[in-house]
């Protein structure tokens, strides 16, 4: 696995605060949404990203102007990694017609065309196989882009995946299949749900070539990112890029999370915070990384106003977007 | 050709398909086929045949049986404006993508708020009459109709089938485009230039007095028959095939019924919870008060398809089911 014990060189500093000031950004505005769900503001249910805010950010600075990604149920850190404004996210969470699906979508259909998301997907694994198409259309177009697909351990089970990644490395097109493993596919621990630790292996299975990286640690998700982007983009085919990560909450706001072992929440909020981990090799004055909480707590706090502010669609809406 | 048709040449329906993908293709970069077996095989019904040839391996791309993958590799190259034309060798097989079709192709425009358009067409083929068995010749057009997001279209003749496919792929939504497998052979004139036949027009094949028969597919042939047969006996049928079941040109339908007084639906389908119930209930919405008879529904018996010819006859719908229909029909109020 990748991680800043086989890391040799450093990103700029200059690099390493922007990735910070992104992971908080993320994790602010989760925490935000926590509470405003709790608060009974929000409707429908959310899955939030604390604990994974490494992989968005370092697998979305890594892309590229012209790149597409597909992302999962949860989405935020996602979209909010690859440029969504927080106000536009926010208001998509509160059903305002400003949201970035404009109220039709919410937490698990966020949707950004314009920098490239083709979509959050409430269908464990339903995104992938349109990744595979949108890859196949820039190979076939002579076009120097690459799609993404974001998805979990739990997705590795479902017929989507693997049909996707056959697919894909059989015509070779400029795919990154980038696995999120949490441990969990929503409570059902890796134990239960997978007879394989490695789940590089399924790539290997496929023939694709694979990278695994600790993805709590950023630096070395980007820097896998930016390998398995340059593979895809020079035309030698899609690749399978791991990230071992953690969810440090529950799959959905006020999950009681009775499937995890004792003491194992605590300990990971401990010990594998991506956050505390990039903090720590950072050289952040507290002044300055006061300074970047104030800003980053402005524009959650803004994000609400604007949401809050925002204008609710008018019922009948609702007869609209159906067909082209 | 301007004023009028030149009919230069007799197409099968099976040409007729292959005429319209490959003149879409000559024209456009942007459309190519994918599906099971339809390069150097030309497909299991051989319409993609000598495509290959024309085309290469890149627009004419045979792929593993994955449907999920076929149908979600063209929503991805449908989203990047392409607009793909993916084959499922048999309706039966679109049940193993009904996800992709029915959560992701018919919904990503909707759930963006309007971002997204997916101009991807779907063909696919079933029917009876072979003794295919139960997973080969289901009619499942139904399934598709209740799904906003998705037209749907069933061809009847070459002439349609052609006209409506260009349509269909240059259509800006995902179409079901469903084909019948005993029209392939069936042959017609049809003018060198393609008429495109805009999506939601119905086709009234047959004028007549008495009797509306609404038929899709291979019960629109059906339905001719009776009604040349139901003619003798004095009774004037009209033949109106929707050819776009979604969106669906209720107009037209009801008009007929409208003129003639009564309506007997026809398809190839299960009547149960079929195509036909929603047609009778736009019929009896729009046109109660022009009615003289209950609407007949004409479709398959409520199992599945059976394997032994004698079993498979008995329980799809032939012309004499329509007759019997008509003649029902207009013995109810004296006529």
């Amino acid at each position: 696995m990748e991680n800043r014990k086989t890391r040799r060189g450093s990103l700029s500093q200059a690099r390493l605060r922007d990735f910070y000031r992104e992971m908080l950004l993320i994790r602010r505005f989760e925490e935000k949404v926590e509470e405003r769900f709790r608060a009974g503001e929000l409707p429908g249910f959310l899955h939030v990203a604390i604990g994974q805010e490494a992989v968005a950010v370092g697998v979305c600075q890594a892309m590229a102007d012209g790149d597409v990604f597909a992302s999962t149920h949860r989405a935020h850190g996602h979209a909010l990694a690859r440029g969504t404004h927080p106000n536009a996210v926010m208001a998509e969470l509160y059903g305002k017609a400003e949201g970035c699906s404009h109220g039709y979508g919410g937490s698990m259909h966020l949707y950004d065309l314009e920098r490239g998301f083709l979509g959050a997907n409430a269908v464990v694994g339903g995104g992938l196989p349109a990744i595979t198409g949108a890859a196949l259309a820039f190979k076939l177009r002579g076009e120097a882009r690459v799609a993404v697909a974001f998805f979990g351990d739990g997705a590795t089970n479902i017929g989507t995946f693997h049909e996707s990644l056959n697919l894909a490395q059989l015509w070779g097109v400029p795919a990154v299949f980038v696995c999120e493993n949490n441990h969990y596919a929503e409570s059902t621990p890796a134990q239960q749900q997978l007879p394989i630790e490695d789940l590089a292996k399924r790539a290997v299975a496929f023939g694709m070539h694979s990278i695994t990286v600790d993805g709590q640690d950023v630096e070395a998700v980007y820097r896998a990112a930016s390998r398995a982007l340059e593979h895809a983009r020079s035309g030698k085919g899609p690749v399978f890029l791991l990230c071992q990560t953690y969810r440090l909450v529950g799959h959905y706001v006020g999950d009681p999370q009775v499937y995890r072992p004792k003491g194992e929440l605590q300990e990971l909020r401990e010990s594998e915070d991506p956050l505390d981990k990039l903090r720590a090799s950072l050289e952040l004055g507290d002044d300055e990384a006061d300074a970047v909480d104030r800003e980053v707590e402005e524009l959650v706090e803004g994000s609400v106003d604007f949401a809050k502010a925002g204008t609710d669609p008018k019922p009948d809406d609702a007869l609209k977007n159906v067909y082209a | 050709m301007p004023g009028g048709w030149s009919p230069v040449a007799e197409l099968s329906y099976r040409e007729a398909v292959r005429d319209a993908l490959s003149r879409a293709m000559r024209e456009d970069d942007d459309v190519f086929v994918m599906g099971e077996d339809i390069a150097e095989m030309g497909g299991s019904m051989g319409v993609t045949q000598g495509m290959l040839d024309e085309f290469g391996p890149e627009r004419v791309r045979n792929t593993p049986i994955s449907e999920m993958a076929i149908v979600g590799a063209g929503i991805g190259a449908a989203i990047q404006g392409m607009r793909p034309v993916v084959e499922i060798m048999y309706e039966d097989f679109t049940t193993l993508a009904m996800e992709q079709i029915v959560n992701q192709a018919a919904k990503h425009r909707y759930m963006s708020g309007g971002q997204i358009k997916v101009p991807l067409t779907i063909r696919t083929q079933g029917g009876a009459g072979w003794s295919p068995g139960a997973q080969h010749a289901q009619q499942l057009e139904a399934w598709f109709v209740h799904v906003p997001g998705l037209k749907v279209v069933f061809a009847s003749t070459p002439t349609d089938v052609r006209g409506l496919l260009w349509s269909a792929i240059y259509d800006d939504n995902p179409v079901l485009f469903f084909e019948h497998r005993t029209l392939y052979p069936i042959k017609e004139e049809v003018p060198d230039e393609l008429e495109p036949i805009a999506l939601g027009q119905a086709r009234v094949h047959r004028e007549g007095e008495n009797v509306t028969v609404v038929a899709t597919g291979r019960l629109v042939h059906e339905a001719l028959q009776a009604a040349e047969q139901a003619e003798q006996e004095g009774v004037s049928v009209e033949v109106v095939d929707p050819r776009t079941l979604q969106p669906l040109d209720e107009a037209t339908l009801v008009g007929s019924v409208k003129k003639t007084n009564r309506c007997v639906v026809a398809h190839e389908a299960i009547t149960r919870m079929g195509f036909g119930a929603e047609i009778a209930a736009v019929v009896q919405e729009q046109a109660f008060d022009w009615l003289d008879a209950p609407i007949e529904r004409v479709g398959a018996k409520f199992v599945p398809l059976p394997f032994a010819p004698v079993m498979e006859q008995f329980v799809v719908p032939h012309a004499e089911d329509v007759l019997a229909a008509i003649r029902k029909m207009v013995g109810r109020d004296g006529g």
